[in-house]
Parts: structure tokens; C-alpha cells; sequence
């Protein structure tokens, strides 16, 4: 309770700070919406009232879709309810407003700062029918050898397993006892127009090629933003780094020193923060190469403009997402949670997922759910046999196109370093704004 | 008896306004002050009592650059919103005689506000764009050879996307405040033989100064706080206190964040006490 109003009154006080109630027309579309009313339901036992449960979950909006929790209420026969929110907000409200959601759904990344409020209830894995048909780099750090075995930074096994069912202390080691319960990742970096840089574009090192000075950008989010100056700046010689995902203070004093001369000789057209930014920069052609998720490639493209996602030589940056528990939960309403997490690997989200171009964490399952064309496509990197049309209709690859990066080995294997909360990051979010400033 | 009703009847007319206010202002602005004194430890807060966060800011140069910035901004918004404000108020009151049309054209100048922040900002793009239609109106009539890049994503831009937001909270009162000027006194002023311009000097203007205060109360007040402006104009590239502060809650570190507000809110506060020393809006009210 204290948490809702700590985070209620630092919004208002900012309101106030700036003036009053007439500033904030300007803010209203970055307000979080309205808390679901929902009351709790006491003690149950009859099983039949299953139907009666409503689970509530928060989620960015990769994975918070109607159909999704349509298909979900269908099969499970229980009502959930899910609200869209950014990155940001997703863990503001995981850590500050435990009361205000029943499942997590969020990234790895954001664990360091999740886990130790308290308020994710670790995942009993014994409850998890398909826990060992998911991709094992997620459950013990391994992918047949493949770079991303030496992956730096918050990468998603390093985060996955707590101590014991009441610990905020992760374990190196696996554990009966799991944050999150991956069901969607992908290996993001960089797109480009290649109508408009007249060539394939190879190296990271390329954002910073004074060649396209004023044509580029990057992401606005300090954590995810670091990890891809850091790609850049590797690549080009810049400087090296002990570890890209746990930089030591020297190292963000360099990398922001460097981003701060590139933005003084104007390398940078904009940087983003949400998606659509980066789509319409993209689309409108004020930028020509910049850090970009998947879907919004595939957003571009969609408007009859052709964007590649580049696959570069050093790696790819990979984030991954999952399902964790409110510690709000108990009795019937954390045995639907583990249905929900159990139906999540299943492989009908997978699949659905999977034909936007997202990873499910349970491959094999997601396979029985997609025609050998779209599995050939999406997964094996060999040239679609048939348009491809993602679950909205909307067509993303047509007939004898292949997958920018290839395979799921490919991609996935060449993953090197992860989107990262490290050690100093508060420094590094001071320092950041010191380069946005500056 | 009449007497102790009224006083209670003063208390109730004023009970609903001043509940408002302390649970929604004031109460909110302590707990600010309180966390704002907490100590971070790098994920979490924890109660207690510490100057860190202060030392913090004022140890920094960034702080002091993004609120020179934040300055920098005001100063540009105030000045242009004033001098186009003013304009259109003076028009709007002198020169439109009819009061149907007079109301008409005054609501026309809210238009800024009946699409989101969002649209709006995006149809920028296609106006000030590289391809956008004032680089190739201007490439067309040769007076450029390259689009220029600094219409958009620019402090130019920024500067642009507030006087056009904001523009309304000054025009609002000064239009009023002109529109309480007794014409007679213009009359009685052109009689005595003075100028247009003497006119303006001696009369008009100074029984305007409180509209234009309050309005410059308003832009002080928005512009300080401002932060979507700043990130979608400037293209994230430009810095503001209210883009700082959200950055440090979006990273989940309240209590700088809440230092930096109440720095923020003593700044503007400051600057508002200055608007009120040099004009005295009480004729306003």
C-alpha cells in the first residue's frame, strides 16, 4: 500500500513541480491507464470455481495481445485480464504496485531489479510439465557450443533460479525453484533502408561510419541503449571492455565519452524510446541505419519500404521475456497461474509468436502448431515456399524470401551479449543522462 | 446565530476545494520532500535520512547543464509566446468588433489541444522532415542547396512544439485583461493628443501587465516541467529536468528523481515569486 502511493505521489508531485493541473495535458499519453477494479476472492476449494478465477497480468506489448488472452480464457476457462505498458512501466509497477497484478510477464533483464522487492513468488519447476523441452541456454546456460554460451550480461540462466521458495538471492546454479518461465526471446541488432545506404551494411561499427552522419540512432533506454554503444564501439576499435554486460566505472566514463563525441559531430539524426518512434524514423527516412527491434522491421516493411534486420559479424544483442508469479497468489488462483505458464509452453502461443518472428522458448512445441512452411522460414533460415502472414494478416515475407540472419542456430548461437541491469547502474543512468544532456 | 452560520457556510463552500488540495498537492509534495531523503542503494530505496541525493545533483554538472538548458528553454518559449500572445490578444480585442466571431476566432486558437500529443507530434515529421514540405518548398525555390536538419530534432523544433502547444495560456489572459480595459480611456487618451504608440506605452500596456504575468506564470511553470516536448521534438536528444527526472523514475530511482523534483518545484516556485514582485496581479482578480 505505501507502494501504490509512493509512486501515485511522485507523479502528482511532479505535476505539481511543473505547475498545475493545466501542464499536464502535455503528459496524459505517458500516465499509466486506469488500475483494473477488481476484487479479490477469498478462500476457495470447489474446483468448479476455476471459471470464477481472473487472473491479471502486466506485460509489455510484444506479448499482452487480445487473441492471446481469447485463446487462453477458451482453453483454460478462466478470465484474465492484461494491460499493455512499456518496459519502464512494466517494472515500475512490478516492483512499487504488487497489488495491482497477478502475473509478471517481463524481461530477464529487469530481475536484478524485481527480484530482490520481494514481490515475485519463486516457480515451484516441478509444476512446469514442458520445463525440459525449453531451449537449454534458458535452464542451464548451454546451446551446443554456440558463441552465445559466452554471452556478457544479464543473460536469462544467470537470472533464472532462485535459492529456495522464499529467496530474493539468485543461484549460480540450477535450482527446484525459477523466476520466470521464458516463453518468447529473439536476437535484436541493427536495420537498415538499403535503398538508402546503397549497400549491406556488415559491422556494428557502421552506426558510428561518419558516412551516414546525421542518418542514425539509437535506443533511449539506458540499459538497452549501453549495450549496443558498446557493440558499436568494440567493433570499431574504439575500446574493449572486461565485461560489455557488467561494465566497471572506467568502462561507462569511456563509452560515454564516445557517445557524447559522436553526438557533437551530429552522428545522430534522433534516439527513440517506443516503437513506433523508431518505425516512423525509419519509415519517414530521417534515419537510415539505427538499433531496431524485430517487429518493427517487419513494421516497416509492411509499408512497402524495404528494411533489413542486418546480420552482423559480431553477434547479435539478445533479450529474452517470461511469466513469473505475484506473490499476491494462492490457492486456486495460483494453481490457474501455473495453468496459464503450462498452456504459455504448450506451443499455440509459441507458434502465434513465432510467426511475427519471435523465438518460443519451447521450439519443438511451437513446431506442432506451424505449417512446415512457416517452421521452415521462421526457424531453419531456408527460403519461404509461401508468403508468409502473420497472425493479423498481414503479410511479412513473400514467397522465396529468407530470413535476414537465417536459421534459429544462426541467430540465436550468435548472440553475444544480453540487454543488461549491471552493478553500477546507477551510475550508468547518470551517466547516460549526462550524454543526453551534453 | 446568523453570523456563526454564515462563518460555517464559508468553511463549507471552501472545505471541498481545500480537501482537494491537501490530499492530492500537498500531502503528495511531502512525500516527495520525505523520499527525496531516502537512500538508494542502486535497485532499491530504503527509509531513512541522507543528503546524497542532493549532494548528488549538486555535485554534478549535468544537473546544472540540463537546468541551464531547462532555463534556456523557458526564456525562448516565454519571449516568443509573448510577443505572438500578445498579437493575437490585441487583435482579437481591438480589432474584432463582433463579439460572435470575437468568441469564434478565441476558440479557434485551442485547436492545438483537440488532437493527442502523439499524432501531433509525428505529423511534424512530413512538415519539417528532411523530405519534409518546408526543405522542398525551399529546395524548389533555391534558396537552399541541402535540406537543413536542424527544422526538426532540434532545439529549434523543441522551441516550436511548445510555443505551438502553449501558445493558448497566454494568449487566454492577456485577451482577458485587455478585454476589461475601459475604452474610455483610449478615447480619453487620443483626445489628450497621444500617439498610437503612447497610447500602447502608457495605457494599454500597463493595465495588461497582469495578464501578461499570469500568462508568463503559466508558461514558466509548463515549460519547467516539460518533457514530452523535449523527447519527441529533440528527438531525445536534447535535455530537460522533466526529461531527467523521467529517465531516473523510468530506471526506478526515486529518491534522486524526487530530489530533483523538489529542486524543480523551489525553482519554479522562485521564479513565479518573481513574476509577482514586478506585477501585481491582485487588480486581475
Amino acid at each position: 500500500m505505501t507502494h501504490l502511493s509512493r509512486r501515485k505521489l511522485l507523479k502528482t508531485g511532479l505535476a505539481a513541480g511543473a505547475g498545475f493541473a493545466v501542464t499536464r495535458c502535455a503528459s496524459s499519453s505517458t500516465a499509466p491507464s486506469g488500475t483494473p477494479n477488481n476484487p479479490a476472492p477469498g478462500p476457495q476449494v470447489n474446483t468448479n470455481q476455476i471459471k470464477d478465477v481472473n487472473l491479471r497480468l502486466i506485460g509489455t506489448g510484444v506479448s499482452q495481445i487480445n487473441e492471446i488472452r481469447n485463446k487462453a480464457q477458451e482453453d483454460l476457462g478462466f478470465k484474465m485480464e492484461m494491460r499493455a505498458l512499456s518496459t519502464e512501466e512494466n517494472n515500475q509497477i512490478a516492483i512499487t504496485q504488487p497489488g495491482q497484478y497477478d502475473i509478471f510477464d517481463g524481461e530477464y533483464f529487469s530481475l536484478p531489479l524485481v527480484v530482490p522487492s520481494g514481490n515475485l513468488r519463486p516457480i515451484e519447476i516441478t509444476r512446469i510439465t514442458d520445463y525440459d523441452k525449453i531451449v537449454p541456454f534458458f535452464t542451464e546456460g548451454s546451446f551446443d557450443g554456440m558463441p552465445v554460451e559466452q554471452s556478457q550480461g544479464t543473460a536469462p540462466y544467470r537470472v533464472m533460479y532462485v535459492d529456495g521458495p522464499d529467496s530474493k538471492e539468485f543461484s549460480s546454479t540450477p535450482t527446484d525453484y525459477a523466476t520466470l518461465i521464458p516463453f518468447q526471446y529473439n536476437a535484436d541488432t541493427l536495420g537498415y533502408r538499403p535503398d538508402l545506404v546503397g549497400r549491406e551494411i556488415e559491422s556494428w561499427a557502421e552506426l558510428f561510419n561518419p558516412e551516414f552522419r546525421g542518418k542514425t540512432s539509437i535506443l533511449d533506454i539506458p540499459q538497452i541503449g549501453i549495450m549496443d554503444a558498446a557493440m558499436v564501439a568494440e567493433a570499431a576499435g574504439l575500446m574493449t571492455f572486461g565485461d560489455k554486460g557488467n561494465m566497471t566505472r572506467a568502462e561507462i566514463d569511456q563509452i560515454t565519452e564516445i557517445l557524447k563525441e559522436q553526438k557533437r559531430n551530429g552522428q545522430f539524426r534522433a534516439f527513440w524510446k517506443t516503437f513506433d518512434e523508431s518505425v516512423n524514423l525509419m519509415s519517414s527516412g530521417e534515419v537510415v541505419l539505427q538499433s531496431m527491434w524485430s517487429p518493427a522491421v517487419t513494421a516497416v516493411q509492411s509499408r512497402d519500404i524495404e528494411c533489413i534486420y542486418a546480420p552482423l559479424t559480431e553477434g547479435y544483442r539478445g533479450w529474452g521475456g517470461g511469466i513469473g508469479l505475484s506473490q499476491n497468489l494462492s490457492g486456486i488462483e495460483l494453481d490457474a497461474a501455473y495453468e496459464y505458464i503450462n498452456w504459455m509452453l504448450e506451443g499455440w502461443v509459441g507458434a502465434f509468436l513465432g510467426r511475427q518472428g519471435y523465438y518460443s522458448a519451447a521450439p519443438e512445441n511451437a513446431k506442432k502448431y506451424m505449417s512446415q512452411a512457416e517452421w521452415e522460414y521462421w526457424y531453419e533460415g531456408q527460403p519461404a515456399s509461401e508468403d508468409m502472414v502473420d497472425p493479423f494478416g498481414t503479410t511479412l515475407a513473400a514467397q522465396g524470401s529468407v530470413r535476414d540472419g537465417g536459421s534459429f542456430e544462426e541467430r540465436f548461437g550468435n548472440i553475444v551479449c544480453w540487454n543488461s541491469t549491471m552493478e553500477e547502474n546507477t551510475y550508468l543512468v547518470q551517466k547516460w543522462n549526462e550524454f543526453i544532456a551534453s | 446565530m446568523t453570523r456563526a452560520s454564515k462563518t460555517l457556510q464559508t468553511y463549507l463552500l471552501a472545505a471541498p476545494q481545500t480537501l482537494v488540495m491537501l490530499l492530492f498537492l500537498v500531502f503528495p509534495i511531502v512525500m516527495i520532500l520525505i523520499v527525496s531523503f531516502w537512500e538508494f542503494t542502486g535497485f532499491s530505496m530504503e527509509p531513512g535520512f541522507t543528503l546524497d541525493n542532493y549532494r548528488a545533483i549538486f555535485s554534478s554538472n549535468v544537473a546544472l547543464r540540463t537546468f541551464l538548458n531547462t532555463f534556456k528553454y523557458v526564456a525562448l518559449v516565454w519571449a516568443a509566446t509573448l510577443l505572438i500572445g500578445y498579437l493575437v490578444a490585441y487583435f482579437l480585442a481591438f480589432y474584432v468588433d463582433d463579439k460572435r466571431l470575437q468568441i469564434g476566432l478565441f476558440l479557434l486558437c485551442t485547436i492545438p489541444f483537440w488532437t493527442s500529443n502523439i499524432i501531433r507530434m509525428i505529423s511534424w515529421v512530413p512538415l519539417l522532415g528532411r523530405e519534409g514540405l518546408v526543405n522542398s518548398l525551399l529546395l524548389n525555390l533555391g534558396l537552399i542547396q541541402q535540406p537543413l536538419e536542424w527544422l526538426l530534432f532540434s532545439d529549434f523544433a523543441v522551441v516550436l512544439g511548445m510555443v505551438h502547444l502553449y501558445n493558448f495560456f497566454m494568449i487566454a489572459p492577456i485577451f482577458n485583461s485587455l478585454m476589461r480595459i475601459d475604452r474610455n480611456l483610449i478615447t480619453a487618451a487620443e483626445d489628450m493628443g497621444a500617439s498610437g504608440w503612447q497610447t500602447f506605452k502608457e495605457v494599454i500596456l500597463p493595465l495588461s501587465a497582469p495578464g501578461i504575468a499570469i500568462g508568463s506564470i503559466f508558461i514558466v511553470t509548463i515549460v519547467m516541467g516539460e518533457f514530452v516536448t523535449v523527447r519527441l521534438m529533440g528527438g531525445g536528444q536534447a535535455a530537460s529536468v522533466g526529461k531527467l527526472i523521467q529517465t531516473q523514475i523510468g530506471s526506478i530511482q526515486y529518491p534522486l528523481a524526487a530530489a530533483n523534483a523538489v529542486i524543480l518545484l523551489l525553482v519554479t516556485l522562485v521564479l513565479v515569486l518573481a513574476i509577482l514582485r514586478v506585477v501585481n496581479i491582485r487588480n486581475e482578480l
